[in-house]
């Protein structure tokens, strides 16, 4: 049985991966900003749980990192102990719109990238000195090369990636297991209003494949897994061939 | 937000705006749908105003209490959902339709009957609390006891009186996860009909389909099932698989459409769903949801679609209507193989509630030309032997019959007056059949 915070557990694929979490009879304590949305979840999740599954929740918001170690310890004593980190909150915007707005574009990279591994390196430590546990991460294929309709979001993957990448090599000897997901265009209220582009997935699949790959020690997870195939092929695309491409 | 074609299960596709919120709590003064079951325009917006919500995101489960089986959920909490968390557990609701990919909003908004509903009633019968969005933005809880009116509207008032946010009904204990079925074969329309009627005094679930080409003597020979939940001294331990799902590929090409390439899909489709001649034990997914195993079956009709015609023909109009029924259909050339007949008990006081005293029938039938005249047709003699339509199937009845057929319809009308003077919440159902 795992003892999971999971930060982003609210909506999207979070809160699909939380109610399989608790389906098949692990805690669950979900980490999020909004006392009232972390409330119904929580009632979601503990009427859908196996018998005996514990759900707790508490405040933590990723646009402010003094709430990052706070909250981390007030999840350790409601589940006593967690063994397992996922983190899918962050923010999206289009290209078109971060161009247009600095000040968010500001936050988003703060956000996605320099927040994300502030509470990720939190979080390494909490799981160290535990000897061992597992942080699932979710990046993105926007991560994986520099494209034109997310020039800024791609970058602050990117850059997460690597940090997880560098993160797996440097600690899972150490016992900690680093999982980054990947997901390619999958229907979310983040991804609401876009056009569906080929090899959407859906959220309760994602949830099926990240919780696999976070038993397994999968350290980079693609979902739907078509992505891995597809990014394959525009990674090894040449420069003069992506610059005229509309992806 | 960018336009899409939005249609219902018999895939007459609109143009339009579909905003897919995970709470519905700053959602827009509009039509709500869920999983767009509904064959006919009953969830597609109205061309005046394009924009609707799609609930299916907001799927929380708000509390359940085993003690008294008392579930609340948000309303686009979907069926197949429910179902995945509470059969093994040993609940099930009172009240299923024949398909699981439904919403609980939709489910009340069609105030949808099952195979039970001699029984049990229809699912608003069941329902002890709504909590709604009105047309002037407020927030409040209705029930047959609260707020009457506005609930005995909405339940089947097809999202016109406002937006469902959350559903509390009863969920019912059951032995076991499995179900005992017998059937038999019935000669012709007049023994079906009798032996439905005689089969709701012993079963609480009964349904059966017959074939709607075959003619004089034989006319409406076919099959009548009858099922209950299995003892526990019945059934294996274990709990039943379900089938593997499997989707069909493709939008079938015109030319696949031929007359008897649909009924053999049809027959096919039945046949699978209703298991011929058996006496035995069956599991919950068969006999309520064969259709699920083929997910998007309804692109087998091709670009055009289909449409189901549903009636309920009151048992006082005499079995002799249901012959004429088919007589009048199988004159028009057979547009459809097989109709499924089910049992009616009692009318709901909810307004536009469809089921009442008498059998009800429904047929797919492929669009084509001349499929309003075909509708035209049946609902005339639909009429004159005093039923009525399911608005949750239509697409195709004209106003004045839809009027002539319900009799509740002004009631209705004055409550959703006093509710949305301004009929914010409208459909283009609502627009074809009452002039919204
Ligand atoms: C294969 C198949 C078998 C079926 N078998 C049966 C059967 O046996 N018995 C039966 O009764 N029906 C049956 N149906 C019809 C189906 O149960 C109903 O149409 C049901 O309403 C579909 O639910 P939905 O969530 O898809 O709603 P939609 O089709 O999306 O919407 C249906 C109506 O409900 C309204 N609505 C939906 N959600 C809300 C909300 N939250 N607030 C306000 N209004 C709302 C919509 O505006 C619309 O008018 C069947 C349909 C299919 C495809
Ligand atoms: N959807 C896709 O197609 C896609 C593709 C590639 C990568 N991704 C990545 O996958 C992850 C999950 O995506 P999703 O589509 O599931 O997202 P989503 O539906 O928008 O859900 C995001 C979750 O994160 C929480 N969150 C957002 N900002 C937060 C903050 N400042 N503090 C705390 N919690 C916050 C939200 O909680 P609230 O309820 O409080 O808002 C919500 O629970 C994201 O990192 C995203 O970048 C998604």
């Amino acid at each position: 049985m795992r003892r999971v915070a999971i930060l982003g557990g609210t909506r999207g694929m979070g809160r699909s991966i939380a109610r399989r979490f608790v389906e098949r009879g692990d805690w669950v304590v979900l980490l999020g900003r909004d006392e009232d949305e972390l409330g119904r979840s929580k009632a979601d999740l503990e009427a859908r749980g196996a018998p005996g599954v514990r759900v707790a929740t508490t405040r933590c918001d990723l646009e402010h990192p003094e709430s990052f170690r706070p909250a981390l310890e007030a999840a350790e004593q409601l589940l006593e102990g967690i063994d397992t980190v996922v983190v899918t909150a962050g923010l999206f915007a289009t290209q078109e719109k971060l161009e247009q707005d600095p000040v968010f574009a500001q936050k988003l990279l703060t956000v996605d990238f320099a927040n994300t591994v502030v509470f990720c390196e939190e979080a390494r430590k909490k799981l160290l000195l535990r000897g061992k546990g597992t942080l699932c991460v979710f990046s993105s294929v926007a991560g994986d090369r520099g494209r034109k309709p997310v020039v800024i979001y791609g970058a602050a993957k990117a850059g997460l990636s690597a940090y997880l990448e560098g993160l797996d090599h440097k600690y899972r000897s150490q016992g900690l297991v680093t999982v980054c997901v990947k997901p390619g265009f999958v229907h979310t209220g983040m991804t609401s209003g876009l056009p569906t582009p080929p090899f959407a997935g859906e959220p309760d699949d994602v949830a099926q494949a990240v919780i696999e790959a976070i038993d397994a020690g999968t350290p980079v997870v693609y979902a739907p897994a078509i992505w891995r195939a597809v990014m394959t092929a525009i990674k090894a695309m040449p420069r003069f061939v992506m610059r005229r491409a509309g992806f | 937000m960018p336009q899409t074609r939005i249609a219902g299960w018999g895939r007459q596709f609109v143009e339009g705006e579909e905003l897919k919120p995970e709470t519905l709590d700053g959602a827009p003064p509009v039509l709500f749908r869920g999983l767009g079951r509904s064959y006919g325009d009953s969830s597609l917006p109205a061309a005046s105003s394009p924009l609707v919500v799609n609930t299916t995101r907001a799927n929380r489960i708000i509390a359940f209490d085993p003690a008294t089986g008392v579930l609340r959920a948000e309303a686009g909490l979907a069926l197949v959902d429910i179902n995945r968390t509470f059969l093994p557990r040993g609940w099930f609701v009172p009240v299923t339709p024949g398909t699981s990919l439904v919403t609980l909003g939709g489910m009340v908004a069609a105030d949808v009957h099952g195979k039970n509903h001699h029984v049990e009633g229809c699912f608003g019968a069941h329902v002890t609390r709504l909590k709604m969005r009105v047309a002037d933005g407020r927030v409040l809880e209705c029930g047959p006891d609260l707020e009457r009116e506005l609930f005995l509207a909405t339940v089947a008032g097809m999202g016109l009186t406002g937006q469902i946010l959350e559903v509390e009904f009863g969920m019912r204990r059951i032995p076991t996860p499995w179900i005992w079925q017998e059937s038999e074969r019935v000669a012709n329309i007049e023994e079906y009909v009798e032996k439905l009627k005689e089969s709701a005094k012993d079963w609480p679930m009964t349904v059966g389909w017959i074939d709607c080409l075959s003619r004089g003597a034989n006319l409406g020979r076919g099959f009548l099932m009858k099922g209950r939940w299995a003892q526990a001294h019945e059934a294996p331990a274990k709990f039943p698989r379900e089938l593997p799902k499997i989707r069909f590929p493709f939008t079938a090409p015109e030319f696949l459409l031929s007359q008897a390439t649909v009924k053999t899909f049809n027959f096919g489709l039945y046949n699978s769903h209703f298991q011929k001649k058996k006496v035995g034990l069956t599991d919950p997914f068969r006999f309520f949801y064969p259709l699920d195993t083929v997910l998007d079956w309804n692109r087998a009709y091709g670009r055009r679609g289909l449409t189901q015609y549903q009636c309920v023909l009151p048992d006082s109009a005499g079995t002799g209507a249901a012959r004429k029924f088919l007589e009048v259909l199988s004159s028009r050339g057979g547009a459809s193989f097989l109709c499924v007949i089910k049992d009616c008990g009692p009318e709901s006081a909810a307004y536009l509630s469809f089921p009442r005293k008498g059998i009800s029938i429904a047929l797919d039938i492929a669009i084509r030309s001349d499929t309003q005249e075909l509708v035209d047709a049946l609902n005339e003699h639909v009429l004159n032997a005093g039923g009525r339509i399911y608005l949750a199937k239509d697409q195709f009845t004209r106003p004045e019959h839809f009027r002539a057929m319900e009799s509740r319809l002004p009631a209705f009308q004055a409550v959703r007056e006093k509710w949305d003077p301004e009929k914010k919440f409208k459909s283009a159902q609502s627009v074809r059949l009452f002039g919204d």
